[in-house]
């Protein structure tokens, strides 16, 4: 057990599996000497070799091609896209291809392949750099989206990542990165990858979170403590699956639920949580649900974006609107 | 060019021409112009890709036949391009990892894949994709065949097999930029990785001249650092030859080799009702016709005195046959069960999908 960010989590799920199993293999744009850009693989090719961890050329559908021509002949690939913007070259790499291996061959080839991607806003990138793009890919079939809110889930749902043999899309925080410590343990462990977390338990209200927004729905609850409001914050941790009998269960004994994303409104994690509550436990509501989310724009230029992201003050905003309704 | 002007770009493009030349061995009137490569096939060799060109042509009018009936699903016409397709197929092993497009069934099935498996992939089912053929499925989005070869032949290399990965596209599949990111890689890691384009004048209708300025679909391999030459695809023994030079070039740790063969379909794009006439003429085909594979070799092989009208008369009865028994079987495969689809979605399905597949399996068992 001892102190570690987000990104030395990420870095000791990688480094325990490239130690066990051999045919773990990780690759991608400035991974190998120069330990990526934010130095998420720093150290890993001195300590495994440039057969394990190698660079390869500037271009995303090519490397997620390549990780599918190794997932077909025995190998498994963890492949980085730089940022999450750029899996968008890669699109057909993820949802036309490996998405669709286990379907198209009876389960008789598959693609135990886990692309790692950064993204998130709040740290003043270039365009194409911080867009929060599971909105789009929740929605493939046969494709896992993992979204770590903490060091000790980074680590554990990685390393459940790696293990299972379906195509995992596992989406790192850049905003969490550096900016959060926890104890956690130092040998290996796993996180479900179908199970949310409630990281706080309450009686008035149900605040759906998952990536760095649960962080701010703990802010929030924080604030809310003090009026009284008892808060219950889930964690998704994982955006395909969503484990709604997590939530159903919370609302059952709350009556009440704000569910917060990143994203922008439209078409994503938030509404399809909605939907479900909608079609089966609207009866445990006795207010409307409420949503915090981006607006419907494309993802903000750096300056305009602390004002864009929703943060605790409209999920202490939103809760108190619903529960006073 | 001005006298001022650092550089003369005409002449540079100029100088691109030059590099379309096709390889041959036979040539047109089944003259043997390659007296040395021509002599190093036995007898019985040459009647092989004969048998294997009537295997294809035969497969084609079976299947064409059973479209016709309604008895296949979407199947993409082959006739024309057999020299190509059986020449360079024969040139590979069963340990070498297949990624074929849509209309390459025929190699598919030299390959390990059976006749009725192609027939059910034909159709839409999955039994079609369980062969016990180290291949991949057909490529729908073909671009996709050059990036995913580019990882076939970098893990066949890393596991330090002796086996090379082989994909076919057509000329319409080189603008895709996959396959210029598919052969990069290829280079850059120095795979096994041939990738053959199959250049049949068409991407459906839009002629290879509207496809590309390159003079040449070999030079996309050359920006890449990878070796490329152009085939007569209508010449058996070059394609087999040339094939067979690659594959032994990159098992010796060389690379990926790009081979280009200039074919013709001689049907439609597909069997779903789209008609060559609408963009290209008779007049324009003609020429091709004379060009036939199977023409050329039987002209060989007759002057040998190595085969006979009869001799290919009972093999085409023998092998569409073969297709009807083939057939017979596809049609005795129980039909897919959507709860069964749904199970194969992961590996473990997710709860909301376990609720689906009951709701499925209730449904399917009335």
């Amino acid at each position: 057990m001892s102190k570690k960010s987000y990104i030395q989590a990420i870095t000791e799920a990688l480094d325990i599996m490239l130690q066990e199993d051999p045919k773990t293999l990780i690759f991608g744009e400035d991974v190998g000497k120069n330990g990526g850009v934010f130095r998420t693989t720093q150290g890993l090719q001195e300590k495994y070799g440039a057969d394990r961890v190698f660079d390869t050329p500037l271009a995303e559908s090519g490397i997620l091609g390549l990780a599918i021509g190794l997932g077909l002949t025995g190998w498994r690939p963890i492949p980085e896209i730089q940022f999450s913007g750029f899996t968008l070259e890669a699109v057909d790499s993820i949802v036309g291809q490996m998405s669709r291996m286990r379907f198209r061959f009876n389960g008789k080839k598959n693609s135990p392949i886990t692309v790692r991607s950064p993204y998130g806003g709040g740290t003043h990138t270039a365009e194409m750099h911080s867009d929060n793009l599971e909105n789009i890919f929740t929605g493939v079939p046969g494709l896992r989206v993992v979204m770590p809110s903490n060091p000790y889930d980074a680590k554990g749902l990685l390393i459940s990542s790696i293990e299972n043999n379906d195509p995992v899309l596992y989406l790192e925080n850049l905003k969490l990165y550096r900016s959060m410590k926890d104890d956690i343990p130092d040998e290996k462990y796993t996180v479900p990858l179908d199970q949310a977390n409630i990281v706080q338990e309450g009686n008035d209200i149900t605040i759906v979170a998952y990536g760095a927004q649960v962080q701010e729905a703990q802010k929030a609850a924080e604030e809310l403590a003090k009026s009284n409001i008892s808060c219950e914050v889930i964690d998704l941790r994982t955006v395909s699956p969503i484990d709604t009998a997590t939530i159903f269960k919370s609302i059952a004994k709350t009556h009440k639920v704000v569910i917060v994303q990143e994203a922008q409104k439209m078409a994503g994690v938030g509404a399809q949580v909605a939907s479900a509550i909608s079609e089966e436990a609207i009866l445990s509501l006795d207010a409307p649900i409420g949503r915090v989310a981006a607006p419907n724009s494309v993802y903000p230029f750096a300056l305009a974006e602390e004002v864009w992201i929703p943060r605790k003050d409209e999920i202490v905003a939103k809760v108190n609107e619903i529960i006073n309704y | 060019m001005s006298k001022n002007s650092i550089v003369d770009f005409s002449k540079i493009k100029d100088e691109l021409a030059d590099l379309a030349k096709p390889i041959q061995v036979l040539d047109q009137n089944a003259k043997v112009v390659n007296q040395a490569v021509f002599d190093s096939f036995s007898d019985d060799q040459l009647v092989e890709f004969m048998k294997k060109m009537v295997w294809e042509r035969a497969l084609h009018e079976q299947t064409m036949n059973f479209s016709r009936q309604g008895r296949m699903g979407f199947y993409a016409p082959t006739a024309g391009e057999e020299a190509s397709e059986m020449g360079t197929v024969m040139a590979m092993q069963k340990q070498d990892y297949l990624v074929p497009a849509y209309r390459d069934i025929p190699q598919l099935i030299q390959h390990g894949a059976t006749v009725t498996e192609a027939f059910l992939w034909s159709r839409g089912h999955v039994k079609g994709n369980e062969f016990e053929a180290r291949a991949l499925m057909p490529q729908i989005i073909i671009g996709a065949a050059y990036v995913e070869t580019a990882g076939v032949a970098l893990g066949l290399k890393k596991n330090g097999e002796d086996a090379i990965a082989f994909s076919y596209t057509g000329d319409g599949g080189t603008s895709q930029g996959d396959s210029y990111e598919g052969m990069n890689f290829a280079g850059a890691y120095k795979v096994p990785a041939l990738f053959i384009v199959q250049n049949n004048g068409y991407a459906i209708s839009v002629p290879r001249e509207s496809q590309t300025a390159a003079p040449a679909l070999t030079q996309k391999a050359i920006a890449a650092g990878i070796p490329s030459v152009q085939v007569d695809g209508m010449d058996i023994l070059a394609c087999y030859s040339v094939a067979k030079a690659a594959r032994d070039y990159m098992l010796a740790g060389n690379g990926p080799v790009m081979i280009e063969t200039l074919t013709n379909r001689y049907g439609a794009h597909s069997s779903a009702g789209d008609d060559p006439k609408r963009y290209r003429t008779d007049e324009q085909q003609k020429p091709w016709l004379e060009k036939d594979p199977l023409i050329r070799l039987r002209k060989v092989l007759t002057d040998k005195k190595l085969w006979t009208e009869e001799q290919e008369e009972a093999l085409i009865k023998e092998y569409k046959d073969s297709f009807k028994d083939a057939l017979k079987q596809a049609d005795a495969v129980e039909p897919e069960k959507v709860s069964d689809m749904l199970k194969r979605t992961f590996e473990v399905p997710t709860p909301e999908l376990q609720a689906q597949i009951a709701k499925f399996e209730e449904k399917e068992s009335n």
